[in-house]
């Protein structure tokens, strides 16, 4: 019988779950009394809600409550007594109104279509007040957030001494996470100080945290289940104000609630990556030696609340330079608050630094991996420690090969095939790989079958499969025989997934919960501790007359690791053609490479790749949300107007490992790919489509009015 | 609404405003009132005339979905989709957008695609629905269920169903000569995941391996 190892392309654990639809999503549990919740959206952009009329919304057919700020029952969490208060939007606690969209109202009825058509019925007025969403009028207005501090090393600005330098601006729009599921939340309460949530969620202990903090409830009183996540990529990291508004409703009428947002809520109430405005001067000596990098960066942000993400921090370590200076700044509109998404910060920052450092290479005339080489950072100069590994020079060298990069012409616009242009272009990232306390409890039957629980959650990148992989490892029993459980809040503690850290969490408390299993049965065995022969673990139980063997294992960061810098990175290489004429854009070809430590799940790790370039794709050439300033309102917040990747946009795309093992970071030594898979994506086209015609982009999206 | 002002104007602004339900209502009970005053004022006061409604709109549906016949009787502005999904509790069909726009409901309606979100449930009278539920012959995977696992087709699983639904059409309709045609054919379902190039992989197998 085959038994699967770490790094093998096994097929997902839970596949046949998704491709016969029994796969269940938190929408999709029925239950007893159900209800349906509908959100209805401010129609100004700022001020007070005078007065709600929900007279005919309570007449229409089906409908159980029109929640409002004027008759709601006051959260806990929302009160300024609260000792952790709940930040951000508070709904239905004041008449307030700071962003168009915003809930200000909560339709409850026995079905959704009597839900929608009374939101319709709804009608509110309001004291409106002037509002500001135009991000580059108010850029003035950007202020230092108090946990961003302002960084210096050497000197300030000293690229513009330099003789060679680059001095521009890169824009990017907001872009949404849009996963495909929609945001749902469905609510109940089984007792006073009891409520169960089926939610969308990146991490079942966070939501039940903030959930128990909002009632002002024992965290253990508050089951979250989120088995299966329709995507997320950040929007799911936290728990929104409309997952409170439910669980508030349930209690509110003693039954159960289901609110899911619409495709255009998804745009206003569960974050995007922000309007960025990005400086970044890099001077260089004539041979190409950088001194100095500057890179200045203003974020849209919300009234309401503040949103930072680490935009300029690439610039300070990616590569050598003796001086460098960043700031960062966020400008607060009238608009809902901006989350993490995919490669938060560091895929907008590397769009701008990767596209001035390919601004250097035309003015120096070098060739752009030749000045990646020249500049290579042989220790994080930031942190001023060594790397835990870094192998960014083969990831270099495996795309450079793979893409064919010789055939790249050095001069833009000379480049032809038939009646399109081609070019080349490269764009790097680095991602931190981060390891936290987990737990994992894992359970021998005797029948031979091993079953894994843990608290984290799974948005798609194959959670169970790399944990059965790591389990069958070091098990030595087959992938078949064991079960992971994940997403609900009674198993042990994992922390939320992001940061591209759950395989180095969670997975380091599964490996060791086995490591505990193996030397306990080889002691039961009478075998020495660290035996590695097979054993026959059903009639180990049998012998000692244990009807199974459970043990809970928690797993922490080293010590040693403190003593290193430790990240993923990437290189990502993009052929395009260029239509001349239309403007229009093929990418032709994506190769990325990745240094992420050990690959744990072939199979998963390379649809992971594959993903993150295609968010990078649409970051580059079609994502973006566009704002009617007069109304404070998004005029594209839908599929058909915002234009994520379709399949015929995208390329076949090849993903390298480079697949070394970290040494520091955990007992399996991956660091991480989720993010690193996007972030140098967008720059890779973006360069490829200065290569093939010598025009720059700096604002993104690249589309076809751009370029004629 | 009190009834009790009976000003043309009024109720041609409802009927502008598209509350049809306003209108009848209005319409329904100055004619009523004329006749009954008493008891069908009573009547307005405790609703029953939406209660009435909510029972007397609905329309009777017979709807052959995955082999088993129904008889229901639906809200004609119920969807194909949240028939599905609410009421027949199939809920391996997905709505991603409720707009047409992503695919992610995508069924089979007498064989072929729709997307099920754009279709009223009253409109299939009589037709047969297949979902991603009644693709697989009991335990037996359709051969595309199976690419799509061995091809990893997807990654978090919620445009599953649909673009599975829409690789069988797709090859089935004579739309996957080849990778281009494939891509074009299969650009109605979104994968915000990025799965494209394994979706396509998966069709390419299938149709050489001459199922579907």
């Amino acid at each position: 019988m085959k038994k699967e190892t770490i790094g093998d392309s096994l097929s997902r654990v839970d596949g046949r779950l998704k491709v016969t639809g029994g796969a269940k999503y938190s929408g999709e549990y029925d239950l007893p009394g159900l209800t349906y919740g509908v959100l209805v959206p401010a129609t100004i952009a700022s001020g007070t809600i005078t007065a709600i009329d929900s007279k005919a919304a309570l007449r229409a057919p089906g409908v159980v409550a029109v929640i409002t700020p004027f008759n709601a029952i006051k959260v806990p969490g929302y009160q300024p007594e609260a000792s952790t208060r709940v930040k951000g939007l508070k709904l239905f606690n004041d008449n307030q109104v700071y962003f168009n969209g915003q809930p200000i109202a909560l339709v409850v009825a026995d079905t959704f279509e009597r839900a929608t058509n009374a939101v319709s019925l709804v009608k509110a007025t309001y004291q409106a007040q002037p509002f500001e969403t135009n991000f580059n009028k108010n850029i003035d207005k950007g202020v230092s957030p108090q946990n961003n501090k302002d960084y210096l090393r050497g000197e300030a600005y000293a690229y513009k001494n330099a003789p060679i330098k680059i001095e521009q601006e890169y824009t990017l729009p907001s872009e949404m996470h849009n996963p495909m599921e929609l945001h749902v939340t469905t609510a109940f309460w089984t007792g006073d100080d009891n409520v169960t949530l089926y939610t969308k969620s990146q991490g079942v202990i966070s939501s039940q945290r903030a959930i128990a903090n909002a009632f002002q409830l024992d965290p253990k009183n508050v089951q979250i289940n989120s088995r299966f996540v329709g995507g997320a990529f950040g929007s799911s990291l936290r728990t929104w104000p409309h997952e409170v508004a439910a669980v508030q409703a349930a209690k509110m009428l003693n039954r159960p609630v289901k609110l899911t947002l619409t495709r255009e809520q998804m745009f206003t109430l569960v974050g995007y990556r922000p309007h960025t405005v990005q400086k970044v001067g890099i001077g260089a000596t004539a041979d190409g030696k950088i001194v100095g990098i500057s890179h200045e960066s203003h974020s849209q942000t919300a009234v309401y609340e503040e949103f930072t993400e680490r935009s300029v921090n690439v610039s300070r370590f990616l590569y050598s330079s003796p001086n460098v200076n960043t700031v960062y700044k966020v400008v607060p509109l009238n608009v809902g608050v901006p989350a993490p998404m995919r490669g938060p910060g560091e895929a907008t920052g590397s769009f701008a630094l990767e596209s001035a450092l390919d601004e250097l290479s035309y003015a120096l005339n070098m060739d752009p991996i030749e000045l990646r080489l020249k500049n290579y950072a042989d220790v994080d100069e930031e942190k001023n420690l060594p790397w835990s590994s870094k192998y960014l020079k083969e990831c270099y060298q495996k795309g450079a090969d793979s893409i064919g990069w010789s055939n790249r012409k050095a001069k833009p616009g000379t480049n032809n095939d038939g009646e399109w242009l081609v070019g080349y272009g490269i764009g790097c990232g680095a991602f931190g790989a981060y390891r936290s306390r987990s737990l994992a409890k894992i359970k021998l039957m005797p029948n031979g079958t091993v079953n894994i629980q843990s608290a984290t959650s799974d948005i798609g990148p194959g959670t169970g499969t790399s944990m059965v992989l790591i389990a069958a490892d070091i098990l030595k029993i087959p992938a078949e025989k064991i079960v992971f459980e994940l997403g609900d809040s009674s198993f042990p503690v994992a922390p939320t997934q992001g940061g591209s850290a759950t395989v180095s969490s969670v997975g380091s408390a599964v490996h060791d919960a086995c490591v505990a299993l193996r030397q306990k049965l080889n002691s039961l065995a009478g075998k020495p501790e660290n035996n590695t022969d097979d054993i026959d673990y059903a009639k180990v139980l049998t012998q000692n007359n244990l009807p199974f063997l459970e043990i809970t294992q928690e797993s922490n960061a080293n010590e040693e690791a403190k003593k290193y810098s430790m990240y993923s990175f990437s290189a990502h290489f993009a052929k395009v053609h260029v239509h001349p004429l239309t403007g229009v854009v093929k990418v032709k070809n994506v190769v990325a490479v990745v240094d992420a430590g050990k690959i744990v799940s072939y199979k998963t790790a390379r649809s992971q790749m594959i993903g993150g370039a295609v968010g990078g794709i649409g970051m580059a050439m079609t994502e973006e949300a566009v704002f009617d300033d007069r109304f404070g309102r998004y005029v594209n917040g839908n599929f058909a107007d915002y234009h994520v990747p379709v399949n015929a946009d995208i390329p076949q795309i090849e993903a390298i490992f480079i697949n070394k093992p970290d040494p520091i970071i955990n007992p399996i030594g991956t660091k991480g790919i989720g993010e690193i898979s996007l972030i140098g994506v967008a720059a890779a086209v973006a360069n490829a489509v200065y290569n093939a015609t010598g025009k720059r982009i700096r604002e993104l999206p690249i589309t076809p009015d751009k370029l004629i | 609404m009190s009834g009790k002002k009976p000003c043309i104007p009024a109720e041609s602004e409802d009927l502008l405003h598209g509350n049809r339900r306003d209108f009848l209502k209005k319409t329904s009970f100055l004619t009523a009132m004329a006749l009954t005053p008493g008891t069908v004022v009573k009547a307005a006061e405790e609703q029953w005339d939406e209660k009435i409604a909510g029972v007397f709109e609905k329309v009777s549906l017979h709807i052959d979905v995955n082999g088993v016949k129904h008889t229901l009787s639906v809200e004609p502005r119920v969807t194909l989709l949240d028939l599905l999904r609410e009421q027949l509790k199939l809920t391996g069909t997905k709505k991603g957008c409720d707009r047409g726009q992503c695919g992610a409901c995508t069924v089979h309606v007498n064989g072929v695609r729709v997307n099920s979100c754009l279709s009223l449930a009253v409109t299939n009278e009589g037709k047969k629905i297949t979902t991603i539920e009644g693709l697989a012959n009991g335990n037996e995977l359709h051969p595309m269920q199976e690419a799509f696992i061995e091809h990893d087709g997807f990654q978090c699983g919620y445009c599953t169903s649909g673009q599975i639904m829409s690789a069988v059409a797709c090859i089935n309709e004579g739309h996957a000569g080849s990778e281009a045609e494939i891509r074009e054919y299969m650009s109605g379902n979104i994968c915000r995941c990025g799965a494209y190039p394994n979706i396509v992989n998966a069709i390419q197998a299938v149709k050489q391996g001459g199922q579907s």
